[in-house]
């Protein structure tokens, strides 16, 4: 069995790129060294922003299904975590296996309904079913409801000790080089090809044969399950579960990365988190800098930096870069 | 005592209703003539609410309040549609939500740099701070007026749609928006026309729900998704089912809040009931609106067979 | 075995009837030509033949077996084969990509994840030899934005054959076509001929009368005529219909 699914162009900029970051990643709490400071922290929270972006890019990216709802699943991730934990469940195995399954039969139901429709509606009615498990997760008084649930341990996964920052670091970043191999396998596999190809023509797919819809369906679950991977390593990281984690900005910001990074390219994601993530830290101190007075305004600069994004970067940063002989 | 509860109840649903339906409107319409889908439009309804607030504060009036926040709502659709989202309208639905979403980020800043990050207070006028009376049992006049207004526009929205050429236009160019443009009609101006207006509409609903609700930057979103679920089970570009989507979900959706702890109690023991009870009160329409889309992808009444394939 | 029959087909679209009271058959080794002025129903007919509209009325049953209320993927997968009038291919994607899309939908579904698709050497050979049987094999890595229009109706009609097909259903495959590559499309469609069941909608009737085993007149929604080439040309009232028109316009 070959390891790479596919041959490597190695002087392409993209797969350069794509190295440079990873190395960084690798090397990060070593390189800052501030064992469990900051920069650790920060990081870590990009690589989960990064893991639910992959999972969001496998539909958006090759499937061409616009979710607007994905921060639902990150939020029953985080609460897979939360209230088992409540109950004096601790395994951060049992964790994933709860959010996993949880997430497959949430997803599955959820997706089988949005899919029969496409295009505008598809978009809306994500962002509802996000909307209404928002809802839930506020209702749910004895778990904290509005306010949350605190979390007062980490997760204990046996052979990965994540009690520490760096710990919990790179797990994270196991998990994202994981999302990010498997995500390149799928899109080059027959599936791939065919849940790529229905995107570019849905009728024609259907005419070939293709169930586009379970192929359309399956690909929804897997990216759900991705966001839950997310939303226990965000439980983890927080210590802390909410409806926030569900909130519809949430799962904007997650398009807003997939196209940053480069919509449909497999490493995207990642560079996209990076971007964004790293804004978000910047433009307040910028405009501190410069106009103190408006320091808690700089969203307003957010604002308009993603509308233009969505007019003018067709491609996204890593989108623009050239890749192998593909 | 229950019945009056009960009546009292769904006439809240039905103001909710009304008040959805000025937002559905302008948002089924755009989407029905532009295929443009656009996420800010409860920031335009948040405006129309400050807009109003701020007038009423100011001078007293509240018919000038609606005036500035019908009129106010309405120039920032207008600017939005010349200078912001043109070049978007013909572009896929994604980077059209990701411009939108963008917008509401910028709006929502823009209101509290402006007012503030707290919500603002906004009176019921004196002429409808009173109750009104019928069959032995009291209702808030203003939420009266709410009702009665929105039902006034909608019946307007019905002659302007049915009745005229503008809106023979607005009919012709939601089923077929090519066979408008190619009949010489200036199909730009059309599409200022019904955002500049759907942009109105939702300033109306925000100044209307001022009183009632409270204005504070960020109030349009939860507005937003409702107006969006509307919509969908309406049938996307079809105002006739905007209508009674709209209402059905403000009913629906007040009744379900008001009885659903009541109604679980009878089914389940205590404990449960009180824990899902408001949860699933919450959970409600957007069931019902799963329930719909699988029995009806297409939404109530569909605009055209073909609009949402 | 009869390899595709309409019983009765009736399609109304508000108050215009489309299809009206269609019955035909595509025998085993047939091709079957539908000829027919333009709005006389033709892509209503193809399409409730393939399943993408539903009909108000009557059957079709392919091989033998009804598939009126079938999918039209469900169709494609029990043997239906079909090529459009307006090219619908994936556009982005290869020639080589289009029509391995196509060979990997011989199996009724292909829930595999890892594998590189171009690493299944079975599926790229049985794809590269439809490309070779089109004339494409030299395109295979291009683009379709790169291939010309004759070759993306080309393409269609190879990724039909990657299916597998047990009929063809061929929606005007020489629509738009310059004169060089129709000769190279009616070649093509000669070679078929005889080997698979073909339903073959086309406008231009030299090459419906030189390939057509029998020929059916569609006008207004209705089969006027059918018979074989021979017996098509002689008839009065095909004649005063249809190929009356074309010879005084």
């Amino acid at each position: 069995m070959k390891l790479l699914p596919t041959a490597i162009d190695w002087r392409a900029p993209r797969t350069i790129v794509a190295i440079v970051v990873i190395a960084t990643f690798a090397l990060l709490p070593v390189l800052v060294g501030d064992e469990g400071g900051f920069y650790v922290k920060f990081a870590t929270r990009v690589l989960i922003y990064a893991l639910a972006a992959i999972g969001l890019n496998f539909i958006l990216g090759f499937g061409g299904m616009v979710s607007f709802g994905h921060a639902m699943y990150v939020m029953l991730g985080a609460y897979c975590v939360a209230i088992p934990a409540q109950h004096e469940i601790t395994s951060g195995w049992a964790h994933i296996a709860i959010a996993l399954a949880m997430t497959t039969v949430i997803a599955a139901g959820a997706g089988a309904v949005a899919l029969r429709t496409t295009g505008i509606a598809f978009i809306m009615i994500t962002l509802a079913f996000a909307q209404m498990l928002f809802f839930g997760a506020v209702s749910l008084k004895e778990y904290g409801g509005d306010d949350g649930l605190t979390l007062a341990t980490r997760s204990n996964f046996a052979l990965f000790d994540i009690s520490s920052n760096a710990g919990l670091y790179y797990f994270a970043f196991v998990c994202v080089l994981v999302a990010l191999y498997l995500s390149w396998r799928a899109v080059l596999s027959p599936f791939g090809l065919i849940l790529r190809g229905s995107k570019a023509n849905t009728r024609r797919a259907l005419a070939l044969g293709h169930p586009v819809f379970r192929y359309q369906l399956v690909a929804y679950v897997l990216s759900a399950l991705a966001c839950a991977v997310a939303g226990v390593l965000l439980a983890n990281l927080t210590q802390f579960a909410s409806p926030a984690y569900g909130a519809w900005t949430l799962s904007g910001e997650l398009i807003v990365i997939v196209i940053l990074g480069g919509l449909g390219t497999v490493f995207g994601p990642l560079v996209g988190a990076v971007l964004l993530l790293a804004l978000e830290e910047v433009l307040p101190t910028l405009v501190e800098a410069t106009l103190p007075d408006y320091k808690s305004n700089w969203m307003l600069l957010l604002g308009l930096f993603i509308f233009f994004i969505a007019l003018a970067l067709k491609r996204g940063v890593f989108g623009s870069l050239r890749g192998g002989k593909q | 005592m229950t019945a009056q509860l009960a009546l009292s109840q769904l006439l809240n649903g039905l103001q909710l209703g009304v008040l959805l339906f000025l937002l559905a409107a302008g948002l089924t319409l755009v989407f029905g003539i532009m295929s443009f889908v656009n996420l800010a439009h409860g920031s335009l309804y948040m405006l129309g609410a400050y807009f109003g607030a701020a007038t009423f504060a100011k001078t007293d009036s509240f018919t000038l309040a609606i005036l500035a926040a019908t009129v106010g709502a309405g120039l920032v659709g207008l600017l939005l549609d010349r200078f912001a989202l043109t070049k978007l309208y013909t572009r896929d639905h994604l980077d059209q939500v990701l411009a939108t979403f963008g917008l509401i980020l910028f709006f929502n800043e823009l209101i509290r740099m402006i007012w503030g990050p707290g919500s603002i207070f906004m009176q019921v006028p004196d002429a409808l701070s009173q109750t009104v009376d019928i069959f032995g049992f009291t209702y808030p006049s203003y939420r009266f007026a709410i009702i009665g207004a929105g039902l006034a526009v909608a019946l307007g929205l019905y002659l302007l749609i049915q009745k005229t050429r503008v809106g023979m236009l607005i009919r012709a160019g939601a089923t077929h928006p090519h066979m408008v443009a190619s009949l010489g009609v200036n199909i730009k101006w059309l599409n200022t026309l019904v955002f500049a207006l759907g942009a109105a509409l939702a300033g109306l609903a925000g100044v209307m729900s001022g009183p009632i609700m409270s204005v504070q930057p960020g109030m349009g979103e939860p507005v937003l998704i409702l107006t969006l679920v509307v919509i969908i089970i309406g049938g996307l570009g079809s105002i006739r089912g905007a209508f009674y989507a709209a209402l059905i979900v403000g009913v629906v959706d007040t009744l379900g809040r008001a009885f659903m702890p009541t109604i679980m109690r009878g089914i389940f023991e205590r404990n449960t009931a009180d824990a899902a009870g408001p949860a699933l009160a919450s959970m409600l329409i957007y069931l019902f609106m799963a329930l719909v889309l699988a029995l009806k992808p297409q939404g109530l009444f569909p605009a055209t067979a073909g609009a949402t394939r | 075995m009869t390899a595709l029959v309409t019983e009765n087909l009736v399609k109304r679209f508000g108050g215009v009837q489309a299809t009206d009271n269609v019955s035909l058959t595509v025998e085993d080794g047939q091709l079957h030509a539908i000829i027919g002025p333009n709005g006389a129903g033709k892509s209503t007919l193809i399409g409730q033949i393939a399943g993408e509209i539903a009909p108000d009325s009557g059957h079709v049953a392919l091989l033998g077996k009804d598939v009126t209320t079938l999918s039209v993927f469900a169709r494609a997968n029990l043997g239906l084969a079909r090529t459009y009038q307006i090219t619908q291919l994936a556009k982005e994607f290869t020639a080589l990509d289009n029509v391995l899309m196509a060979t990997n939908a011989r199996a009724s579904h292909n829930f595999s994840f890892w594998k590189n698709a171009h690493d299944d050497s079975d599926a790229v050979s049985h794809s590269l030899a439809a490309l070779a049987k089109v004339g494409l094999l030299d395109a295979k890595n291009r683009t379709v934005a790169e291939l010309a229009h004759g070759e993306q109706r080309q393409l269609e009609i190879a990724m039909a054959l990657a299916t597998g097909p047990k009929v063809l259903l061929l929606d005007e495959p020489l629509a738009g076509m310059s004169q060089g590559e129709s000769a190279a499309m009616i070649a093509l469609l000669k070679s078929l001929k005889g080997r698979y069941p073909i339903l073959l909608v086309e406008h231009d009737m030299d090459a419906v009368f030189s390939l057509a085993d029998r020929i059916s007149v569609l006008v207004y929604g209705r089969i006027i005529a059918s018979g074989t080439p021979e017996e098509i040309r002689n008839n009065v009232e095909v004649r005063a219909a249809y190929l009356g028109e074309e010879a005084t316009a």
